[in-house]
């Protein structure tokens, strides 16, 4: 195709949220020519929107507002050498690991030594959780709630109802009263709301927010604008309506997964996220994937730490290109919808933080996780927190010691 | 110069200073079958007003289509709907490949998925014979499968219909709306029709912006059609709405469908089909509900649990792929098998009514019907002979080169490098020309059918707050 420029880079990370950022400012760090393409107008990622504190806990050990952070790293990113290129979309694949990208400058190839998708999570909108009726204006996601309140200063709504209670349902909630909009209800599906037991606490009572659980949405009031929401008690089967002027579907999170399918990687159908074995590599040799967009979702600093941890996964191939040793799968089962990483290979690294990641689709109080490899039990842990599904379960890695990296198939669960 | 001031157009006449204009004619209701009709009827030395009740164009039934380009093969035969979609068919192809409205031959399946239905097959091939349509081919189950590897199991066999296809219903209301403004037709929207006063010269339309005076009126309003008709004194067919569900697909389903796999069908309807979209997608349904509210176009727990398990065993793989948008339309149904279409040469009155959703394959045809009944009744049509060029609509087609691909485009504007919506990949450059053309959106709605920003996986969980923002500088900037 004509009018195309082609360029080569060492590295090129899609997405600058904090995974991207960090893995790509220690990759130029370490000297590497590294390309990032984000396609928004500013770098920075899903934080920069975020106005609340609780950013840079475990990464940066102090607590900072999600556009102070994101304007940190990207900062960091730029000084260490790293390019940062703000209204470049990432199209498609123009070759194993060279990049389709449209930006106002025009099109371009990026052909990469390695890629590495940062590309990050969204939550599930209305239609993909099938809640019947006409489509008023007046329905959105947290993400478009906290760009319409903090980029755009624009939100006009007084009655908010906020489906799904997770740690994200209550950064809505924020959002939501920095805008002048009263909560007049929380939904969680659940017996207990999703959110870690201080916030499930404090918040209804802090913020004055009515929580109903076992609570289902089943039905948008209105036709121009929202009037209201029909609910469902799920144990009873009554239903009810509230009136409100905006419903906020929070949480329920989906890898923005759209290149890791169109690369033809495999993807975890339960997430959407691109299968990483424990250094980030994905099934194609030289593309990797880190933060959010391999475990959606967990915290940002959580994020970031994972692009550290891919970064030295990435020098490594760039120095010596060579095909991973075959490694042994790990699989979720009921009630655990995904775990990453998935993929244990003999001579890796454990997972970033010496974690595995997953996510339970049930409330569990008292819990242990087992493995089970060639049908028998290798490992089991009683878990000294509760399980809560909308919550990721951060599981000691140290699980994974009893594996047999020569042996069959891994299955995770929870007792 | 929106409208009436079309070099060459016939102007509407004001009898005096401040007073009502008169038109020949005056459409009501601004579908996809008005705008036709406006577009055709402005062809000829006429001056037209189109007025819709709605603040677009396309807004009620138009826009909730199953998208189909018909053939016609499966029209009842004999009847003036089987005639006008068959003609339609080739006019609307056409037009397509002249306006660049999005259309993809794809192509259709019909499959038949018991023995029943399987013995049903060559009884439908005779019908498309009968309609003028020869190109049907009875197929096996394994040519079924070889044909759309991903279908569910239990196929007996199917019907290839090698011409239908798929179209963008948004475009082509648009397209002709443009084409009737372009060539002089006055489009008055937020006129909804209260009144009809009939003169001996001409018909007072009283509308809720005020008076429309009209020679002839045309009556294409969809869901109100048999209320307009009513006001001219008939009783000739109540309109039953006809809700259709539909779900969208993510465009990664893209892939398992490659043309338009239908069901046989029964007396209740269609039954639900499975179709790729021009933007990409994967639709599944319509639901068959005759309803009595005519605004009931809100989807019901039921009928989307029940297309969802429909898609699943249809396209198995579709239970893997995510849902991108849920919504409804309602058809024009009647009481009568056919569409109803009719002259009251006494009160200079044309009536359309009945046109369900194969009024999108057919509504070019119904134009040049429309036209012809004129003539008959005693309307001079003198054809002009300075036309302006069909629109050159925009390609939001996925089988076109979107703005976001064309490095030429980018090079000339770098708005159209800009990309706002990232999961339909629709750029500034885009938005900016819907809200700058001749017929812009009045909300996100008409932003979304214009453009397709914010229709996609994420449903504007990324773009939705520029877009809107967009929209408003855009409203402000035309204000100014």
């Amino acid at each position: 195709m004509s009018g195309v420029a082609r360029r080569t880079v060492d590295v090129a990370v899609v997405g600058s949220g904090p995974s991207g950022l960090v893995a790509a400012r220690r990759l130029a760090a370490a000297g590497a020519d590294v390309v990032v393409l984000e396609r928004e107008a500013a770098p920075g990622g899903v934080p920069r929107h975020s106005a609340h504190t609780g950013y840079g806990l475990r990464d940066r050990h102090r607590l900072m507002t999600g556009p102070a952070y994101a304007a940190r790293l990207a900062e960091e990113a730029d000084a260490a050498g790293a390019t940062l290129r703000t209204e470049a979309t990432v199209t498609g694949w123009a070759g194993p690991r060279a990049l389709a990208v449209t930006s106002p400058a025009g099109l371009e190839e990026l052909d990469a030594g390695a890629v590495v998708l940062a590309t990050g999570a969204r939550e599930r909108p209305r239609p993909a959780r099938l809640v019947a009726g006409d489509r008023p204006m007046g329905v959105v996601t947290t993400g478009l709630l906290q760009q319409l309140v903090h980029l755009h200063d624009r939100l006009s709504a007084s009655r908010a109802v906020v489906v799904g209670a997770e740690l994200v349902s209550w950064s809505a909630v924020l959002t939501l009263r920095e805008a002048g909009c009263a909560t007049v209800l929380m939904t969680s599906e659940h017996d207990v709301a999703e959110a870690p037991a201080p916030l499930r606490w404090l918040g209804p009572r802090a913020l004055g927010v009515p929580l109903a659980t076992r609570t289902r949405v089943a039905r948008i009031l209105g036709r121009g604008r929202v009037e209201g929401v029909e609910v469902v008690d799920t144990r009873s089967g009554a239903r009810s309506q509230v009136a409100c002027d905006l419903v906020v579907f929070t949480g329920s999170w989906r890898a923005e997964g759209e290149l890791a399918r169109t690369a033809g990687l495999q993807v975890d159908p339960a997430s959407g996220a691109p299968v990483v074995d424990t250094e980030l590599r994905t099934s194609a040799p030289g593309v990797f994937a880190a933060g959010n967009l391999v475990h959606p979702v967990d915290t940002a600093d959580v994020a970031a730490l994972g692009g550290a941890h891919v970064a030295d996964a990435v020098r490594r191939w760039l120095e010596a290109p060579a095909l991973p040793p075959r490694g042994v799968a790990l699989a979720a089962e009921a009630p655990l919808a995904w775990v990453a990483p998935t993929v244990l290979r003999p001579g890796d690294r454990p997972p970033p933080r010496r974690r595995l990641l997953a996510w339970s689709t049930e409330a569990r109080a008292l819990a242990a996780v087992r493995l089970t490899q060639d049908g028998r039990e290798i490992a089991r842990r009683r878990l000294p927190w509760a399980v809560s599904p909308g919550r990721v379960l951060r599981l000691p890695a140290g699980l994974l010691d009893a594996v047999d990296l020569a042996g069959g198939p891994v299955r995770l669960t929870l007792d | 110069m929106a409208e009436g001031a079309a070099p060459g157009a016939a102007t509407a006449t004001s009898p005096a200073a401040g007073g009502v204009p008169t038109y020949d004619v005056a459409v009501v209701g601004a579908g996809v079958v008005g705008c036709a009709v406006a577009r055709e009827l402005a062809g000829f030395d006429l001056s037209v007003a189109l007025l819709e009740a709605r603040d677009d164009v396309g807004d009620v039934t138009s826009k909730a289509n199953t998208a189909i380009w018909h053939t016609g093969f499966d029209a009842s035969p004999g009847t003036l709907e089987a005639r006008l979609v068959a003609r339609g068919w080739q006019l609307l192809g056409d037009y397509a490949e002249a306006t660049g409205i999005p259309l993809e031959r794809t192509g259709a399946l019909l499959v038949a998925w018991d023995d029943e239905q399987r013995d049903a097959l060559p009884g439908l091939e005779r019908k498309a014979r009968e309609n003028g349509y020869e190109r049907c081919e009875i197929v096996d189950a394994e040519r079924v499968y070889a044909l759309e590897p991903a279908l569910g199991p239990g196929a007996r066999g199917g019907l290839v219909v090698p011409d239908e296809g798929i179209v963008c219903p948004w475009t082509t209301t648009l397209a002709l709306a443009l084409d009737a403004q372009a060539r002089g037709t006055a489009v008055r929207l937020g006129h909804h029709v209260d009144g009809v006063e009939v003169g001996a010269t001409h018909t007072r339309l009283v509308t809720s912006a005020g008076p429309v005076d009209a020679r002839w009126v045309v009556g294409a309003a969809g869901l109100g059609a048999d209320h307009l008709d009513r006001a001219f004194g008939h009783e000739r067919f109540t309109v039953t709405p006809r809700r259709g569900q539909l779900l969208v697909f993510d465009k990664l389903a893209r892939r398992l469908v490659d043309r338009v796999v239908l069901p046989v069908p029964t007396a209740k309807g269609k039954g639900v089909l499975v179709s790729p979209t021009v933007y990409g997608n994967v639709m599944v349904g319509p639901t068959a509900e005759d309803l009595a509210d005519r605004r009931a176009t809100g989807t019901t727990e039921e009928g989307l649990a029940g297309l969802l398990a429909r898609s699943e065993g249809l396209v198995p793989a579709l239970a893997d792929e995510e849902l991108t948008a849920t919504y409804a339309g309602l058809r024009a149904a009647t009481e009568h098998r056919d569409y109803v279409v009719e002259v009251d040469a006494a009160q200079r009155y044309l009536c359309l009514g009945g046109i369900r959703s194969t009024g999108l394959t057919s509504s070019m045809a119904l134009g040049e019907h429309v036209a012809a009944l004129l003539a008959d009744a005693g309307v001079e049509l003198t054809p002009r002979t300075d036309l302006p060029p069909p629109p050159a609509m925009p390609p939001i087609g996925e089988a076109q080169r979107r703005p976001y691909a064309d490095a030429e485009r980018i090079a000339a504007d770098p708005d159209y490098g800009r990309v706002v919506c990232f999961c339909e990949r629709v750029t500034r450059g885009e938005v900016r020309d819907a809200l700058a053309s001749p017929l812009p959106p009045s909300d996100l709605g008409g932003v979304r059918r214009r453009t397709r920003a914010t229709m996609g996986r994420c449903q504007a969980f990324f773009c939705g707050a520029e877009v809107a923002a967009m929209l408003v500088e855009g409203a402000r900037g035309g204000a100014r």
